[in-house]
C-alpha cells in the first residue's frame, strides 16, 4: 500500500485544529504500512473518514485501491471452468512428482510389511499382517465399538482442553496485564511446569482415584502450561507502537484488547493452543493406557495384554489420524484469525 | 508498601509470598487435622522422610538409574534425529521421499508407541531406552530440519559469489546458521526425554528409578514418598533447563559478540 502524499496546502488554522487527527491518521497509515490492519470500526473508521476529508480538502487524491478478482469481467462460465481445469492439471503436474516421491517411502514400508507377513519372517504376535489390522478396523467400525472408544477419548480430551485452555488464557492474560500479578504467580507457575505431567499421576490417583476427574485434571494441566506461556508471551510482546496507536485513538480497554492486542498476539497464543492440544491428546492416551476401562488408550493396553498387536496398531492409526485433524483444524482457525496479516 | 523500600526486596518477597502461603496452609491444615494425614502428611514428616531417604542413598540410586536411562535414550534419539534432520535438509531427494512420512509420524501421540515398543523391544531396559530415544528423536529432527530450510538465501548467494566449496559452505555458513535451531531441538529433546523416562518407568516393568519409587509410594500409600519424588522430578527438570540454557549461551556466544 502506497503512503498518501502529505496534505501540503492545509491552512495553518486547520492544521492546528486537526493536529491530533493528522497525527492519528499518520499513525494509522504507518500501521497499515507495517502490516498491521485493524478493522475499520469505531474510532478507526472515524480516523479514515478524517483522512479522507484531509485529502479532499488538500486537493490531493486519496490513494487508489487495487482490488483484484480472480477472473476478468468478460469471462464466460465455460472459460473459467477451463481455467480451473488448467490450474488443476498445472498443480498436479507440478506436485505429482513430489506426491509420488512422498508416497514411495510409505509404500516401500507397506510392501516390506506385507512381504514379512506373507513369508512369515516375524510371528503375528510381533508384527501382525496388514490384512489383520484392516480386518480389526473393519470389525470395530462395523460393530460401532471403534466409534464408542473414539468418542469417549475425544470427549475427554475436549473437556480437559476447554478447562486447561480457559485457565491458561486467563492466567497468561492476567500475568501479561499486571506486572505485580506476574511477580506473585510466575515462580509458582514455573515450579509446577518443571514437573513432567505424568509425574502427578501417582499423587492424583491417591487423592482422587482413577475416575474421570483424573483424566480431566491431567489433560487440563498439560494444556494449561503451554497456553499460559503462549498467551503471556504473545501479549507481552505486542509492539509498544501498536499500543500507542490505541492510546492516541483513545481506545477504551475492551476496544484496545479487541482491535489491537488480541490480533497482534494471535500467533503466539495459537502456538500455545496447538502445543496444548497436542500435549493434551498425548497425555490422555497415556492416562488411558495406565488407568482406564474405556477409550482408545485402553484398547491399546487391552490389545497389548492379549498380544493382539493388530488391535494396538489399529488404535494407533486412529490416534494418529485424530492428532493430524486437531493440528489441521487449529491451523485453519489460526489462518482465519490472521486474515488481516495476509491483507497487507 | 514494601516496593517503596527496595524494588529488589519487593520482587523476592513477591516470588516467595504465594509458595510460603501454601506451605503455611499445608502446615495449618495438618496441625488442625483438617485433612487426612494419609492424603496430606505433615510437612515435617515429609522433610524427615526426605532426610532419611537421601541419607540411606535410596534416592541417589533411583535418581542415578533414571538419569542414566534418560541420557542413554536422549543420546541415541538426539543423534539419530539431528543427523536425519541434516540429511533431510541438505538432500532434496531425501526430503521428498521421507519428509511427508516423518511429518505424519509426528502426529501419532508419543505414548501410543508404548505397547508396540514394549512388544518389539521388551518391557525391560532396551524397551525403555528405545521409547526415550523415540521421544528425543522427534524434536531434534524437526528443529534441525527446519533450521536447514531456514538458512537465508542471501547467505547461500554470498557463498556462491565467494565460490565456496561444499565443505567451506558447511563450515562458514551452514553450521553456524543451523546451530541455534539444533540447540532448540536438543533442548526440547532433553525435556521430552525426561517426560518419556517417567512415562517408561510408570508404563513398563518396574525397575530401579524415580518412577519405580513413585509407584512404590502409591502402592504402599506413602504420600510423603510420592510428594518427595514429585519434588525430585521438578528439580531434575529445572536442572536440565538451566543446563541447556547455560550451554546454549556458552556455545553461541561467538554469534552474539
Amino acid at each position: 500500500m502506497a503512503r498518501a502524499p502529505l496534505p501540503v496546502s492545509l491552512s495553518l488554522q486547520r492544521l492546528v485544529l486537526q493536529n491530533s487527527a493528522v497525527l492519528a491518521a499518520d499513525q494509522h497509515a504507518a500501521l497499515l504500512l507495517s502490516g498491521f490492519h485493524p478493522a475499520p470500526t469505531g474510532d478507526a473508521l472515524i480516523v479514515s473518514q478524517v483522512q479522507q476529508e484531509l485529502w479532499n480538502g488538500s486537493g490531493a487524491r486519496p490513494p487508489e485501491t487495487h482490488v483484484s478478482f480472480s477472473g476478468t469481467a468478460g469471462d464466460q462460465p465455460g472459460a473459467s471452468l477451463d481455467r480451473i481445469n488448467a490450474a488443476i492439471s498445472d498443480w498436479v503436474g507440478a506436485h505429482a512428482g513430489r506426491l509420488l516421491l512422498g508416497l514411495s517411502f510409505p509404500l516401500v514400508l507397506f510392501i516390506v510389511w506385507q512381504a514379512s507377513s506373507l513369508y512369515g519372517w516375524l510371528p503375528d504376535q510381533i508384527l501382525p499382517a496388514p490384512s489383520l489390522v484392516w480386518q480389526v478396523l473393519q470389525d470395530r467400525i462395523g460393530d460401532g465399538s471403534l466409534w464408542d472408544d473414539t468418542s469417549i477419548s475425544l470427549l475427554r480430551v475436549l473437556r480437559g482442553f476447554t478447562i486447561g485452555a480457559a485457565a491458561g488464557l486467563l492466567l497468561g492474560g492476567l500475568m501479561a496485564a499486571s506486572r505485580r500479578f506476574h511477580d506473585y504467580l510466575n515462580p509458582l507457575f514455573l515450579a509446577v511446569s518443571q514437573v513432567p505431567t505424568l509425574g502427578w499421576v501417582p499423587l492424583l490417583i491417591l487423592v482422587i482415584g482413577i475416575d474421570e476427574g483424573l483424566k480431566n485434571i491431567l489433560v487440563a494441566l498439560s494444556v494449561f502450561i503451554p497456553v499460559t506461556l503462549g498467551t503471556y508471551q504473545g501479549i507481552r510482546d505486542v509492539p509498544h507502537a501498536y499500543r500507542e496507536v490505541g492510546q492516541v485513538l483513545t481506545f477504551g480497554r475492551t476496544q484496545m484488547l479487541r482491535t489491537i492486542i488480541l490480533p497482534a498476539a494471535v500467533p503466539a497464543i495459537f502456538t500455545g493452543l496447538r502445543e496444548g492440544l497436542s500435549n493434551g491428546w498425548q497425555t490422555l492416551v497415556a492416562v488411558e493406557l495406565l488407568a482406564s476401562t474405556e477409550g482408545l488408550g485402553f484398547q491399546m493396553a487391552y490389545g497389548r495384554q492379549l498380544f493382539q498387536l493388530e488391535l494396538v496398531i489399529a488404535a494407533m492409526l486412529v490416534i494418529g489420524l485424530i492428532g493430524f485433524v486437531f493440528d489441521f483444524l487449529l491451523g485453519r482457525i489460526e489462518n482465519h484469525l490472521q486474515r488481516w496479516k495476509v491483507a497487507a | 508498601m514494601s516496593d517503596r523500600i527496595n524494588p529488589r526486596l519487593a520482587r523476592i518477597w513477591r516470588a516467595i509470598a504465594l509458595p510460603l502461603l501454601l506451605l503455611a496452609a499445608w502446615e495449618a491444615s495438618t496441625r488442625l487435622s483438617l485433612v487426612d494425614p494419609h492424603l496430606l502428611p505433615p510437612l515435617e514428616d515429609v522433610i524427615a522422610r526426605g532426610w532419611t531417604e537421601s541419607r540411606n542413598g535410596d534416592f541417589v540410586t533411583a535418581l542415578l538409574a533414571s538419569l542414566g536411562r534418560d541420557l542413554a535414550g536422549f543420546a541415541i534419539g538426539a543423534l539419530i534425529g539431528t543427523t536425519t534432520g541434516l540429511l533431510l535438509g541438505f538432500l532434496r531427494p531425501a526430503q521428498a521421499i521421507f519428509g511427508p512420512t516423518l511429518r505424519v509420524h509426528r502426529q501419532i501421540a508419543l505414548f501410543a508407541w508404548v505397547p508396540l515398543i514394549a512388544v518389539w523391544f521388551g518391557a525391560g531396559e532396551p524397551g525403555k531406552i528405545a521409547f526415550i530415544a523415540l521421544a528425543a528423536f522427534q524434536p531434534s529432527l524437526i528443529n534441525t530440519w527446519r533450521g536447514v530450510q531456514e538458512i537465508p538465501d542471501r547467505f547461500k548467494e554470498l557463498a556462491a559469489v565467494l565460490t565456496f566449496s561444499r565443505l567451506d559452505f558447511l563450515r562458514f555458513v551452514g553450521i553456524p546458521a543451523i546451530l541455534p535451531a539444533i540447540f532448540t531441538g536438543l533442548k526440547a529433546a532433553l525435556i521430552y526425554a525426561w517426560q518419556a523416562t517417567i512415562g517408561a518407568e510408570l508404563f513398563m516393568t518396574i525397575a530401579p528409578g524415580i518412577g519405580g519409587v513413585m509407584m512404590q509410594g502409591r502402592q504402599l500409600f506413602q504420600m510423603d514418598l510420592v510428594l518427595l519424588t514429585i519434588l525430585l522430578l521438578g528439580l531434575v527438570g529445572a536442572g536440565f533447563n538451566t543446563l541447556a540454557g547455560l550451554s546454549e549461551t556458552l556455545l553461541l556466544r561467538r554469534r552474539t559478540s
